[in-house]
């Protein structure tokens, strides 16, 4: 409290610069303003309960006009115009918000009051409509509490969406009498329309101390980065006029300016280009002889052409969002809604919410200077981008712009993510429209990354009774050199695993793990006892493999990390006649899945199986003893979108992939099923995730005109 | 007050009468009555907002930029004003760049050759009267166009951000910037490096594999100094109230300074005792949280360590401007607290999802390797954010920047377009381009075409998957008439070179596919092996995917690199004679690489092969992929070093030899990764009917 207006005049001019020359005397009167103020809200903390009972909030229909009144002494305290050094560690008492396990905000609205002043004279229009759509969505909302102790943000409800409507003095004398003021302190304030004549500040006028400032129309010099929020100006048009979206591509027009009133300078600029560029550049501006009846604001014309508006933003790729008076302009909203690619001329200007929105994917920004090279720059961006982008604005519409809720949620969701950093929304869900986000996958392991060999990896044999199997199994993995650990997944239980005595003895740690349940799932737990990132799952009857396949498969597998690298490879087909998938086994050219009857994968996909698995196909996996490999496939392929590497040639395997089935033959119910599988999974995971590729990896030397004796790996494709 | 409690925004019966916040066609013709025009207020502008409020478009003069391009000066070394160590890499980073120049006429920035980098006036590398040196520069023009770079400034007591000197209206390129000090889209936030950071290369980080969950000994360490007075003591000497002793190790000692017994306190004498029981970079290694709090200044060299370590830093430095902010999104690879919320900190990131401490670990690591392992990626880093300030519409998205392969190895100027490069399609959701160009260098001096050249043109048109085969003649003869090349289904262009080896990967115009065949005139190919080895690239779009390989290994006895082309177990290098890579490729190589590296290539034979490979994996970490390849005859079998192998033979082999090696030492490291595989058609030499085969041909 003690130095803040001293820190404003040394940090030189901060929110409004022609404020500088009256500084002293101004922050004088203001510093003792202030201190009547402090005494002042201090007494009104003993009464603001006895006013808000006042009136009868408990029956629904109500005016606006009905609200309480309150009454404005002209020498009530004015609080201090804000300190342009103010960020979220100086400026906001983060203590009211708290730790909480839903990282979520909790956001208080004050009541509506009707504010007059001395002489009865009402101070502002009571509430518009935008502003009480805006407060209706965050009463709606999660972050809404209605308890003002437990409040970590303070919406007034005095509505400042334009300054214009405003008397400036009265409307901060307003706020500065709200019950939890505090100097503004976790107050946030909505303003689109800042400024006034002539000059038009860029941030609202209104004396407001520490209040965080939802603005729009922001200039570099008045936003303070990390702690306003720079939203849009709503354009009602939004609500109003249904353009449905087109899709993107080439359109009539290459450029287009739709705004009304432009400044002569660079009114004169659009008609060069239009000279220059002839009828790919539309210049529209007001109507000057419509009907009556018809609204200005729906109708632009060129010479004696009229076009609808919005609708005719629909006919250009670009479209031009020219600074009027204030920086921030409601075309904007127009424009992303039409699905143009905005072309934002007003330099300094804080884009809406650039905090969280990547602009440079929906818009392209020119400098005032450039606009005589507008024409080039905009032809210099390739189509496909220009696609991209038109997508991308109509996305911004739909997301952040189209109504006053969507503007609300997502400035209350910008300060949310300060507050709880370590659950904030991320980039991609803040900027990928649902095509992308649906299309697009994100590796969970990115990172380019080729694990130390030294490591080696786990064997997993799930096992239920071939005792004798399984020790043939558990031998011959044994001699594969990188082999770390062996863990057996006892799935009887109605049997104990053989006495210790009886197991092969071997190099590594065996342990096994018993199961409280028959079920496939339990081959892909997670379990602390694996302590490599690499796990080889084998069945309890591939005997044939040898040891060079494995290692060599291993080996195959640190290139790969983030893959499924098996041996018998399988393949799904669309089946024309049915319209369905279909599994295939046959020797195929094409690989799309591996039979985790022997394949290596990195731990992290059995965390994925055990606790990520969409919908309930862990359960029907377990219900039908069967494709917990594809499922696998599918679920390794989703997340990945990448393909399995099938290793070394074909051998013959004993029908690998009916070992949980004991008994049964590769036969067509086997082959049904298994189709069966695939489709299911296919629907669950709404695509078709599985990749089909032609290739597979043999050693470099793969029978190669070449000593044996030299090659790492000789003994592979032995059958 | 029971009924005020329940309640929520009312819905008004005369809500549908509310009026709008602003008059409709108010809102649509938003008029600048303003008394100056557009142009009057810019010029305005330029004297207001100078100096501490400067913005690109006050401060800076774009028009120095338009004419050479982004080229930076660095001022001529003065011989009796020494640089510290740090500022001399900072200076040799730049003048190995692509953007030096030594002429201050064709400059768009410059750099003092004044050492900035201490600023405090205590410390022995403090240089004085810098306002006198400066005014004396007839460049210096009110700092315009000026980068400064500075890692330390103020001193004990508040170490302010003042440098002591009046940098105007120049660029600040400052570690541990204040948010308040710092004009946004103006300045740059560096990192504080050490004094040995490496000048290039550097080391890698330190995840080494991906765990899940994050098998770390401890969760959330710290280690360092607890300040009993002055300013940064208040976040530093709670510390030690988060320390548990099991998975959360808060150590501090009040040793520092030489009077730190006078200010001691009652804990300090235990704490010392405890803090000597842990090793620092035992701690690093084997935690997944590290806090890094603000020190007396705000940034610390254990942000980087951190980093590195793939220890998740745990930020606790109020109002401090990240390293490259304006560029790099902290949220995906750091826990930004707050000072205040200290005690809040460990439950918070308990709550932390194990993927999500994972992704942060990936993302430390992606982020250390590409913007701060050495002190060329930090200036480059600094550089290319001015320079995409510069041309905005040709400047990289959020998402390039904090994408692998990172904002340094995505050239704006190539394409903005994520879908134009190799690195992008799974994120996309699209695919590369279903065609290729083939791309065949012709070099013989014969002036006719070759018979292996005329088959060469035959198999590959025959892909289904060529859209044309472009032939690049770098001979001293003109090509041939078009009456005499074969007829082919595919266009067939002719591009005459200008006779250099590096030539061959020049980002030509005519190449609009993604995919490039890179051909020699004697390259031996086969339609089959064609379409196999597409079907392969298609799979692997961001490495070389082709047919005979080299592999490099490192000699013990020379002390250096080598590499063999002999069969080997392993292949580092795919050879460009036969090889399919994206035609980004073509426009790092003539763009990304300095001058000087195309010149040594031109100088020597075969080094641009493996100057290609060493870019490739240098930017993709991964190995390149061979793909199989019939039996070749005697002669197209890659060349072999055999004892018999002629004066020639040899020479052009320890040109290579050296050539590597001096790639190495201009990437600073080894960039080459050695494979094991090679990929074959499924069924390859399986035992089953030619018939079912779709590659049949590969088998002969």
């Amino acid at each position: 409290i003690m130095c803040a207006s001293a820190k404003y005049n040394t940090r030189g001019p901060a929110l409004i610069p022609r404020m500088k020359t009256k500084h002293r005397i101004y922050y004088i009167t203001l510093f003792s303003i202030v201190l009547l103020g402090l005494i002042a809200t201090g007494m009104f903390q003993f009464w603001p309960h006895s006013i808000e009972s006042s009136s009868d909030w408990t029956v629904e229909k109500r005016s606006v006009h009905d609200v309480p009144v309150v009454k404005l002494p002209a020498d009530s305290p004015i609080p201090e115009r804000g300190d342009l050094s103010c960020r979220m560690h100086t400026c906001f008492d983060v203590y009211r918000c708290g730790f909480n396990p839903k990282n979520k905000i909790k956001v208080y609205i004050y009541s509506l009051k009707k504010y007059v002043d001395e002489y009865g004279t009402s101070v502002s229009n009571t509430i518009s409509r935008e502003y009480n759509e805006l407060l209706t969505a965050i009463s709606d909302s999660e972050f809404y509490t209605d308890d003002v102790n437990r409040a970590c943000l303070f919406v007034p409800s005095i509505d400042v969406l334009n300054q214009n409507v405003l008397r400036i003095k009265e409307t901060a004398q307003a706020l500065a009498q709200l019950s939890r003021w505090d100097r503004g302190t976790n107050h946030l304030l909505f303003n689109m329309l800042p400024g006034g004549p002539p000059d038009y500040n860029t941030a609202l006028d209104v004396p407001r101390d520490r209040a965080l400032l939802a603005g729009g129309g922001f200039s570099t010099w008045t936003y303070r980065q990390g702690y306003d929020v720079s939203i849009p100006v709503y354009s009602p048009l939004s609500g109003e006029v249904d353009l449905p979206e087109r899709g993107p591509g080439p359109r009539r027009y290459f450029l287009l300016s739709s705004q009304m009133a432009l400044h002569p300078e660079y009114q004169s600029e659009l008609e060069a280009l239009q000279a220059e560029n002839g009828e790919s550049v539309l210049i529209l501006d007001k109507c000057t002889n419509l009907s009556d009846g018809v609204p200005a604001v729906r109708k632009r014309c060129y010479k004696n052409q009229v076009f609808d508006y919005p609708q005719v933003l629909q006919e250009s790729m670009f479209c031009v969002v020219l600074r009027g008076a204030r920086l921030g302009q409601a075309v904007l909203s127009d424009v992303l809604q039409a699905g143009c690619v905005p072309v934002i001329i007003a330099d300094s200007y804080i884009l809406p919410f650039s905090e969280v929105l990547d602009w440079k994917r929906a818009s392209v920004v020119i400098p005032e200077e450039k606009m005589p090279e507008m024409y080039s720059i905009l032809q210099s961006i390739p189509q496909r981008q220009i696609e991209e982008m038109q997508r991308q604005a109509r996305w911004f519409w739909e997301a952040y712009f189209r109504s006053m809720k969507a503007i609300a949620l997502a400035t209350l969701q910008i300060i949310n993510d300060r507050i709880y950093p370590y659950a904030a929304i991320s980039y991609e869900e803040w900027n990928d429209p649902p095509a992308v986000k649906w299309s697009s996958v994100s590796n969970p392991l990115f990172l380019p990354l080729i694990p130390p060999q030294s490591q080696g990896f786990t064997a997993i044999v799930l096992t239920y009774d071939r005792v004798e199997s399984l020790f043939r199994v558990i031998t011959e993995v044994s001699k594969v050199p990188s082999l770390s650990k062996l863990l057996v997944v006892w799935n009887n239980q109605n049997k104990n695993p053989p006495e210790d005595s009886l197991w092969p003895k071997i190099r590594v740690p065996l342990k096994v793990v018993r199961t409280a349940e028959n079920k496939l799932s339990n081959r892909f737990f997670p379990y602390d006892e694996i302590e490599t990132e690499a796990v080889l799952a084998i069945d309890d009857d591939i005997i044939m493999l040898t040891s060079d396949e494995l290692q060599f498969g291993y080996e195959v597998w640190r290139e790969f990390p983030d893959r499924l690298v098996g041996y018998p490879g399988r393949l799904h087909l669309w089946d024309h006649e049915m319209s369905k998938w279909k599994y295939e086994s046959e020797w195929t050219n094409e690989v799309s899945m591996v039979l985790t009857g022997a394949a290596f994968y990195h731990k992290y996909f059995n965390y994925l199986y055990t606790y990520k698995m969409p919908g309930d196909i862990k359960n029907w996996v377990d219900a039908h003893m069967n494709c917990e490999d594809i499922a696998m496939n599918f679920l390794v392929a989703n997340v990945t979108g990448k393909s399995v590497i099938k290793v070394t040639p074909r051998k013959k395997f004993k029908c690998p992939e009916c070992t949980a089935i004991d008994g049964l033959s590769l036969d067509q119910t086997h082959m049904v099923e298994r189709s069966e599988c695939i489709n299911k999974f296919a629907s669950v995971f709404g695509t078709m995730p599985l990749k089909v590729v032609e290739h597979r990896a043999d050693p470099v030397l793969y029978k190669d005109d070449f000593p044996e004796k030299l090659k790492s790996f000789p003994n592979i494709g032995s059958l | 007050r029971k009924a005020d409690a329940q309640r929520n925004w009312p819905r008004w019966m005369d809500r549908p009468l509310l009026k709008n916040f602003a008059d409709p066609e108010e809102l649509q013709r938003d008029g600048d009555p303003s008394p100056l025009s557009p142009r009057e207020r810019r010029a305005a502008w330029l004297s207001i907002y100078k100096n501490s409020r400067c913005r690109m478009e006050t401060c800076f003069d774009f028009s120095r930029c338009k004419k050479n391009g982004f080229k930076v000066f660095t001022y001529p070394r003065e011989r009796d004003q020494p640089i510290s160590e740090s500022y001399g890499k900072i200076l040799t980073s730049i003048e190995r760049s692509r953007y030096y120049t030594p002429d201050p006429e064709a400059a768009c920035l410059f750099i003092l050759s004044i050492d900035t980098l201490d600023r405090d006036h205590l410390s022995a590398q403090y240089v004085r009267n810098v306002d006198e040196k400066i005014r004396g520069f007839p460049l210096w023009n009110g700092g315009r166009n000026h980068l400064i770079f500075n890692l330390y400034s103020g001193t004990w007591p508040n170490y302010t951000e003042d440098l002591g000197f009046d940098i105007g209206q120049a660029i600040l390129a400052k570690a541990s910037f204040d948010t308040e000090s710092f004009r946004p889209g103006f300045d740059i936030s560096i990192p504080l490096f050490p004094r040995d950071h490496p000048q290039r290369g550097g080391e890698r980080g330190w995840l080494y594999q991906d765990s899940i969950p994050p098998k770390k000994k401890y969760l959330l360490v710290f280690k360092g100094k607890r300040y009993l007075t002055g300013i940064g003591s208040g976040t530093r000497n709670a510390l030690h109230h988060i320390h548990n002793g099991k998975d959360i190790i808060s150590l501090t000692t009040c040793k520092h300074g030489k009077d730190w017994e006078k200010h001691k306190d009652t804990r300090c004498d235990k704490d010392n005792v405890d803090y000597e029981k842990f090793d620092y970079q035992e701690l690093l290694r084997n935690s997944t949280f590290c806090i890094v709090p603000r020190g007396r200044r705000l940034g610390s060299f254990r942000f980087l360590e951190a980093l590195q370590a793939a220890c998740i830093p745990v930020l606790l430095s109020d109002g401090w401007e990240l390293p490259f902010a304006e560029a790099i999104d902290w949220g995906k690879a750091a826990v930004v607290g707050s000072e205040r919320l200290l005690l809040q900190i460990p439950s918070a990131i308990r709550c932390i999802h194990p993927e999500r401490v994972l992704a942060f670990q990936q993302q430390t690591q992606f982020l250390w390797d590409a913007y701060f392992s050495s002190v060329d990626k930090i200036v480059h880093t600094t550089l290319e954010i001015i320079k995409d300030r510069l041309a905005r519409h040709r400047s990289r998205s959020r998402f390039l920047w904090n994408t692998l392969p990172g904002g340094l190895l995505v050239l704006p100027d190539f394409s903005t377009h994520p879908g134009d490069f190799p690195f992008y399609y799974l994120q996309q959701g699209s695919s590369p381009s279903e065609k290729f160009t083939a791309f065949i260098r012709v070099v013989s001096q014969a002036g006719s075409l070759s018979q292996p050249i005329l088959r060469l043109i035959q198999a590959v048109s025959g892909s289904q998957y060529c859209a044309q085969i472009l032939v690049l003649w770098s001979c001293e003869k003109p090509p041939p008439p078009s009456g005499k090349w074969p007829q082919t289904t595919v266009p067939l262009t002719i591009i005459q070179g200008r006779r250099k080896l590096s030539d061959r990967f020049f980002p030509y115009t005519a190449i609009q596919t993604d995919a490039v065949l890179s051909l020699d005139e004697h390259t031996s190919l086969s339609t089959s092996e064609v379409d196999f080895a597409f079907v392969v690239w298609r799979s692997f779009p961001e490495r070389i995917v082709g047919f005979p390989t080299q592999s490099h290994f490192w000699d013990p006895e020379q002390g250096r690199w080598g590499y063999t082309s002999q069969w080997t177990n392993e292949l580092s290098i795919v050879l460009t004679t036969a090889a399919f890579y994206h035609r980004y490729y073509h426009s790092l190589f003539t763009e990304y690489l300095p001058a000087g590296l195309r010149e040594l290539v031109d100088g020597l034979a075969a080094c641009e092969d493996i100057l290609m490979n060493v870019l490739v994996t240098a930017v993709t970490k991964l190995p390149p992929i061979k793909v199989t390849q019939r039996k070749q005859h005697k002669d197209t079998v890659p060349q072999q070093v055999k004892g018999t192998a002629g004066a020639a033979d040899s020479r052009h082999f320890s040109q290579q030899q050296d050539c590597l090696n001096q790639l190495v030492d201009w990437f600073g490291y080894m960039p080459l990764v050695s494979s094991q595989l090679r990929l074959d058609p499924v069924l390859f030499k399986d035992q089953v009917s030619v018939l079912r085969k779709k590659y049949p041909r590969l088998e002969k």
